[in-house]
């Protein structure tokens, strides 16, 4: 019997950067050895980097290249023109759209499109996907908060033809408002919020007042300061039968993270060693509390 | 400002009020609440605190307490089951049903489901936890489950409520006072990231059991999960350490970067809320004590009523202000998302 082999994915650039970050990373992105790659913005529909015809485009060059191209949408949809951009990536045509509110899963489900569920669904529990996958959804992603134990559960159950994706590196998101803590730290209205997410292509780090970095403010969402990274619970993946492991695009390094999930998938490097390495190198440590049923940033010792 | 009076046809504005045990209840309803809104037990609520909430019997007796004055009683079941608890939700869909409940507040879409083909004549509100903003997720919930009425998250500017209850099939709850969350409800990991334990999950924020109070020499300190949350100096008032609600650092400056310890009031936003058609104002505080209860439905009563009976008068007693600033969190308030430049 082979090893259930699962796939890679680049989520969505949950930051704001300049189109000419933008370009030149998906540039390198086309060449990396993942299946799938998320486009779009997911945070803040001011952000313009790219309009909705530049992702189109972009998202036509990606598969060209060979990726499965699979289009995001707003977590938080709150104004009418929110909705019309909603709309247009619902009709494209001919990529399949990640939903990440359950506005968008009913403009999917009306057109009979098959979808994805994004980390903005709450899919708690198999009921809730069965409902969904007879909408349409052919993917879910597992909230970040859920564990390993929690999972399995609905593995167990999971409908035939949906697959399954984790976040598996990266800072989750595990918030969002209609408060724009960038521009508040910055003393600015969000209605003039003058882009300065820009100046922080990671986000900008929170930290207790004795100096412990929690949180990452990204304009209207609230990341982990840690990164959430699972390489060394790859074996337990595959065990699952996870399909899709996500790993969540930062502005430095993510093509040497990439590199070294794929090594460990095809067993090239030992995944524990692997990821004890791209730990020591993160400025916030890790984290895998969740997926050991813990509170989120707890970290296992072993690859501390 | 300038508002006209409600069309003869418009309901009244209803007044919907926290209770977490049976003297709430009854307090809610003496004072004036036209529904009040109860949970379980257990993690079946987004309230699952300790010594709180109903059992079979109580929740009886409240139920037939407010529907003997034609008072109306809402359960919330507004958490997200994980597989292993999945017969406990299904449980308290039937408890309510049962105990024949004027409606069920729901956000998970198993329980939505089950709750619709189990119980088709039970009818079903969508709970903030629904994370709601806008009317095509609402006209989701509806043709999903016909649901008949959708709580808001609090994080929508005034204009932005009245375009989706202009464009929305059922009618629209919000929250007119209480504590105020900042984060979309539904989509707030913030408390299990830190403590293990969060609303969607536990039901439960920044739980107690997670809470920590020290003396030191820096002064009194608070924390969550052995998160340093807050330092007060002496003399300063101290709140309990709700997560986005500390002081923390954010390169060169230490504030409240996320929230301040407020609480909503939208008492001067009642003749908005009434001309555009609000159907429900809802009153947080299920963990808070009767004399709460007592204090805020009083107060809302009256300004409800003064505020259907000329609206083009009406503008809150600074007794009213004086009350609710009372029992408000850090003893300040604030207008919240409605008002678009706290955004």
């Amino acid at each position: 019997m082979t090893m259930h082999q699962p796939k890679l994915a680049l989520g969505p650039v949950l930051y704001y950067w300049s189109k000419n970050q933008l370009l030149d990373f998906y540039q390198e992105m086309s060449g990396a050895p993942v299946d799938i790659i998320y486009l779009g913005e997911t945070v803040c529909s001011k952000r313009h980097s790219l309009n909705t015809g530049d992702w189109l485009e972009l998202a036509a060059r990606l598969n060209a290249a060979g990726k499965e191209v699979v289009l995001s949408t707003m977590a938080l949809l709150e104004a009418e023109s929110e909705l019309l951009t909603l709309r247009r990536l619902c009709e494209n045509g001919r990529f399949s759209v990640e939903a990440n509110d359950m506005g968008a899963v009913r403009l999917l489900a009306e057109r009979n499109t098959p979808f994805v569920l994004g980390t903005g669904i709450n899919v708690y529990n198999d009921h809730t996907l069965r409902f969904l996958a007879g909408l349409g959804a052919k993917r879910w992603i597992a909230p970040v908060e859920l564990s390993q134990q929690t999972l399995a559960s609905i593995q167990a159950e999971r409908p035939v033809g949906v697959e399954t994706e984790v976040f598996v590196y990266g800072r989750m998101p595990l918030a969002y408002s209609a408060r724009c803590f960038t521009a508040r730290y910055h003393d600015l209205p969000k209605d003039d919020c003058q882009y300065r997410c820009l100046d922080d292509p990671d986000g900008l780090i929170l930290s207790t007042r004795e100096g412990q970095a929690f949180l990452a403010l990204n304009g209207i969402q609230t990341q982990s300061a840690q990164i959430c990274n699972l390489l060394h619970e790859l074996a337990a993946l595959r065990e699952l039968r996870v399909d899709v492991l996500r790993i969540s695009p930062q502005a430095e390094g993510t093509g040497v993270v990439i590199a070294a999930f794929a090594a460990g998938l095809r067993g090239e490097r030992d995944p524990v060693e692997a990821a004890r390495a791209l730990n020591a190198a993160l400025p916030y440590g890790a984290c895998d509390g969740y997926w050991r049923g813990q509170p989120g940033l707890r970290q296992a010792a072993e690859v501390g | 400002m300038a508002v006209a009076t409600p069309s003869p046809r418009s309901k009244p504005l209803e007044l919907v009020c926290p209770a977490g045990n049976l003297p709430s209840l009854k307090t809610a309803i003496d004072h004036g609440a036209d529904s009040v809104y109860i949970g379980f037990r257990d993690d079946t609520n987004a309230r699952h605190f300790p010594g709180l909430n109903f059992d079979a019997k109580t929740a009886a007796q409240g139920i037939q307490y407010a529907q003997g004055k034609n008072r109306r009683v809402f359960v919330a079941l507004n958490t997200f089951p994980q597989p292993d608890g999945w017969t406990r939700w299904q449980n308290a869909v039937d408890q309510a049903a049962e105990l024949g409940v004027d409606a069920v507040i729901a956000a998970d879409i198993s329980v939505l489901d089950y709750a619709c083909r189990r119980h088709p004549d039970l009818p079903l509100h969508l709970s903030v936890q629904g994370s709601a903003t806008n009317y095509e997720a609402i006209r989701f919930y509806h043709e999903q489950f016909g649901i008949r009425r959708v709580v808001l998250p609090r994080v929508l500017s005034l204009p932005q409520v009245k375009h989706v209850l202009e464009n929305s099939p059922v009618g629209i709850e919000v929250f007119g006072f209480g504590g105020l969350c900042i984060m979309v409800e539904g989509r707030c990991l913030l408390s299990s990231y830190v403590t293990g334990e969060s609303p969607n999950m536990c039901g439960v924020c920044s739980p107690a059991k997670a809470v920590r109070w020290e003396e030191t020499a820096n002064g009194l300190e608070t924390r969550l999960g052995g998160l340093l949350i807050d330092r007060y100096a002496p003399g300063e008032p101290a709140g309990y350490p709700t997560l986005c609600k500390g002081r923390f650092t954010v390169a060169d400056q230490t504030y409240y970067a996320i929230e301040e310890p407020t609480s909503l009031n939208t008492l001067e936003l009642l003749p908005e809320l009434q001309k555009m058609g609000i159907a429900a104002i809802k009153i947080e505080g299920r963990q808070r004590s009767p004399a709460y209860v007592t204090q805020v439905t009083k107060v809302w009563r009256a300004a409800i009523d003064a505020c259907r009976q000329n609206p083009a008068a009406y503008i809150p007693k600074p007794e009213w202000l004086r009350e609710l600033g009372k029992v408000s969190e850090g003893q300040q308030t604030t207008l919240g998302a409605y008002h678009r430049t706290w955004q």
